[in-house]
């Protein structure tokens, strides 16, 4: 990590501000990102296994007739897998950019806090124990362990004088990650049922999940969304250090917690909903921090936008690649994600907090 | 190296031995001297005593080890078996069925050990093992792609796994490499294409039949349930000629833990010589994964478990060794005997492992109180 502080030094101008050094270019920044959103959005709904030409997507959008399975194909499956793959992407991101800001560190992820183990945990735990085998109860029993375990590892990690210190926070997330993977491994090798939907679970997938689904987890998003921006400015003053903005007069504690509870919502809620997804969380904060430099609202609202970016783009990706099969958005994501973080850490200056 | 043999030595002057003239230093602990020729070494006790305590519970476990299971037999009779006496049938039992694994626990562990302590000391990060480079994810993958597409065979995926282990780390090396390899940029390159070469193992396994699905993952969570003699005698003279070779290199990790330029600054290569020490290190991990799958934590955990025993201030290898040896034998038997059915020991090994990070944290919380 130190290498990281010591290159990512403000030396230039262009190094503190980012590529984007005024707000000018920033907003517009924004809204050549928010274009491609709107592009991946449509790419989402236009293609797929069933070819279904653009106009006839654009008629079942604007003058749906039932009785024309083109029309249903998207309104039934794309439009909900869409908005699900919206939903999914920015919550991953903007849970991304709150852990990078409160651990201080560019490499942590959501995952860390042990949102993804607890899920699988309980996922298998709901199939090998309790005969879940539908999405819609899964989804809960994944949104339950990731909220259950993420509590435990902010427990473990702020024991102790001087509350949640980042670095244990990350320590306790991965050794109870560890132990809690351990559990689930032995548990679905010894249930093959459960082996079975695990295995498709943590490939993370948008296949299924219909808007019911997403309603029921929606209220939980919104909420870490908010905190997330009202914690922005807060996390500006801790990336100097918690000393210096305690001095400051930044609530610390309370944004220490505050955002904890945010990533937990907004991860848990994510993963519940998709299974986990790599590297949006990790890659996202960065490509943003890079494109407008350390301003944690300039950052998130970048994030919100290219986070669903990625996560559609790559779930088009994942339709087309072995079409008429599908390759799962998680995998996708891990293949696009992996090379730009090798090809980031080996710039000379890394994008650092 | 245990006699003083004081006539031997060749003369060589004031370099030998006590000298009067300089002064004393104090170490702040017991230290043993102990001079074979012309080298001399300096053990401190406790050091020594815990190292031969951790072996000697790891005897008495593997006493047991051998002893227990459907046949239980009582030490003695394991101990006569051993010699070359006793029945036929206890003979075989305990030879030819149980020793093997016994024995591979033992071996395997300490070299996990041994591993985790180089790569934890070259990148001077206590959680760094040689998965950060990537070697157990790309072994998987290599061992997924064999039974994929052939079908298995021990020796089969065996070869696969260190194939893709070789590959994958020789592949997370070159790409950190840029004048040089630091350890941070090691570490990066090294999770990002982990977690590529896993999601493309969850999708091998989300692709192959159930069946297949089920003993590869069982295979990937490490078991040393189908170890025989030859998987260790393979193994096991693959482990002790690198350990030979990392002994002979430990001075040089000593000198790179103080950073590279003051390891050149004492004399040492940096760059080669930390290369013979990761390829090494990798080497050992491939010997244990390719006879029983990736295990997961022993190289993570027993380093840090020897450090904290044996309170010396950084690695010690012989130390994790030690307790590698210790601890994947003592996971094999809970694995096998303490659990309601069988599992993986790699199973056993992460949630030990993971628990006792639990547990340390918690204590070092307890005492900032």
């Amino acid at each position: 990590m130190a290498e990281a502080s010591a290159t990512s030094a403000p030396t230039s101008r262009t190094a503190r501000g980012g590529v984007a050094a005024s707000n000018a270019r920033r907003g517009a920044g924004l809204l050549v990102a928010l274009a491609v959103l709107v592009v991946a959005v449509l790419a989402s709904i236009a293609v797929g296994s069933r070819q279904i030409p653009v106009p006839v997507v654009l008629d079942a959008l604007f003058s749906y007739d039932p009785s024309v399975d083109d029309h249903v194909v998207v309104w039934q499956l794309r439009v909900p897998r869409t908005v699900v793959g919206l939903a999914v992407g920015l919550a991953l991101g903007a849970a991304g950019a709150l852990v990078q800001a409160l651990t201080r560190n560019p490499l942590a992820e959501p995952g860390l806090l042990g949102v993804n183990a607890g899920a699988a945990f309980a996922v298998a735990l709901g199939v090998a124990v309790f005969g879940v085998t539908r999405v819609e109860a899964s989804v809960w029993f994944a949104f339950g362990g990731a909220l259950a375990v993420t509590v435990a590892v902010y427990l473990i990690g702020s024991t102790g004088r001087g509350g949640a210190d980042p670095v244990r926070l990350v320590l306790a997330g991965v050794a109870l990650g560890a132990v809690l993977q351990g559990v689930t491994t032995g548990l679905v090798l010894l249930d093959p049922r459960a082996f079975d939907q695990l295995r498709a679970w943590n490939a993370g997938s948008l296949v299924g999940r219909d808007l019911d689904l997403l309603l029921g987890v929606l209220p939980y998003l919104a909420v870490g969304v908010v905190v997330a921006l009202l914690a922005a400015r807060p996390l500006d003053a801790i990336a100097l250090g918690e000393d210096l903005a305690a001095a400051v007069g930044a609530p610390v504690a309370v944004t220490r917690v505050g955002v904890v509870l945010a990533v937990t919502l907004l991860a848990g809620g994510a993963t519940a909903l998709a299974g986990p997804i790599s590297f949006v969380g990790l890659m996202v904060p960065h490509v943003a921090r890079w494109v407008v430099g350390p301003d944690q609202r300039w950052i998130l609202a970048y994030v919100l936008v290219l986070a669903p970016v990625l996560l559609l783009g790559s779930d088009v990706l994942g339709r087309v690649l072995m079409s008429p099969g599908e390759v799962p958005v998680g995998i996708v994501t891990a293949f696009v994600g992996a090379p730009v973080l090798v090809l980031l850490v080996r710039r000379h200056r890394a994008s650092g907090l | 190296m245990s006699a003083v043999r004081e006539h031997a030595a060749p003369p060589v002057g004031e370099h030998r031995g006590r000298t009067p003239d300089r002064p004393r230093v104090d170490p702040g602990h017991r230290v043993l001297r102990v001079r074979a020729g012309r080298l001399q070494a300096r053990v401190p006790v406790r050091t020594l005593l815990v190292t031969a305590t951790l072996g000697g519970l790891t005897l008495a476990l593997a006493v047991v080890g051998l002893g227990v299971g459907d046949v239980d037999l009582p030490p003695v009779q394991v101990l006569s078996a051993l010699l070359g006496g006793g029945e036929d049938l206890t003979r075989l039992v305990v030879v030819e069925w149980r020793l093997p694994r016994v024995l591979a626990a033992v071996v395997f562990g300490a070299a996990l050990g041994v591993s985790g302590g180089i790569f934890q000391s070259l990148t001077r990060n206590p959680l760094a093992s040689p998965d950060v480079i990537g070697f157990a994810a790309g072994s998987y993958t290599g061992a997924l792609l064999v039974v994929v597409t052939v079908g298995g065979g021990y020796a089969l995926v065996a070869g696969g796994a260190l194939v893709g282990g070789v590959l994958t780390a020789a592949a997370v090396y070159l790409l950190a490499y840029r004048r040089g390899v630091a350890g941070f940029r090691l570490v990066v390159v090294g999770i990002g294409v982990s977690a590529m070469l896993g999601s493309l193992n969850t999708f091998l396994l989300l692709r192959a039949d159930l069946e297949v699905a089920l003993s590869a993952a069982t295979w990937g969570a490490g078991t040393l349930s189908s170890t025989g003699w030859s998987q260790v005698l393979v193994g096991g003279a693959t482990v002790l000629v690198l350990l030979v070779v990392v002994a002979s290199r430990s001075g040089d990790l000593r000198q790179l833990e103080l950073g590279d330029d003051a390891a050149r600054a004492t004399g040492v290569h940096a760059e080669p010589a930390r290369l013979v020490l990761v390829v090494a290190g990798v080497a050992l991990v491939a010997a244990v994964t390719a006879a029983a799958g990736p295990i997961a934590f022993v190289a993570l955990a027993a380093p840090q478990i020897a450090r904290r025993v044996m309170r010396t201030a950084g690695t010690t290898l012989v130390g994790a060794a030690a307790v590698g040896a210790l601890v994947l034998l003592a996971a094999d038997l809970v694995a096998q005997h303490v659990l309601p059915t069988t599992l993986p020991v790699g199973v056993v090994t992460v949630v030990v492992g993971g628990a006792y990070l639990v547990w340390l944290l918690v204590r070092e919380a307890r005492r900032r109180l």
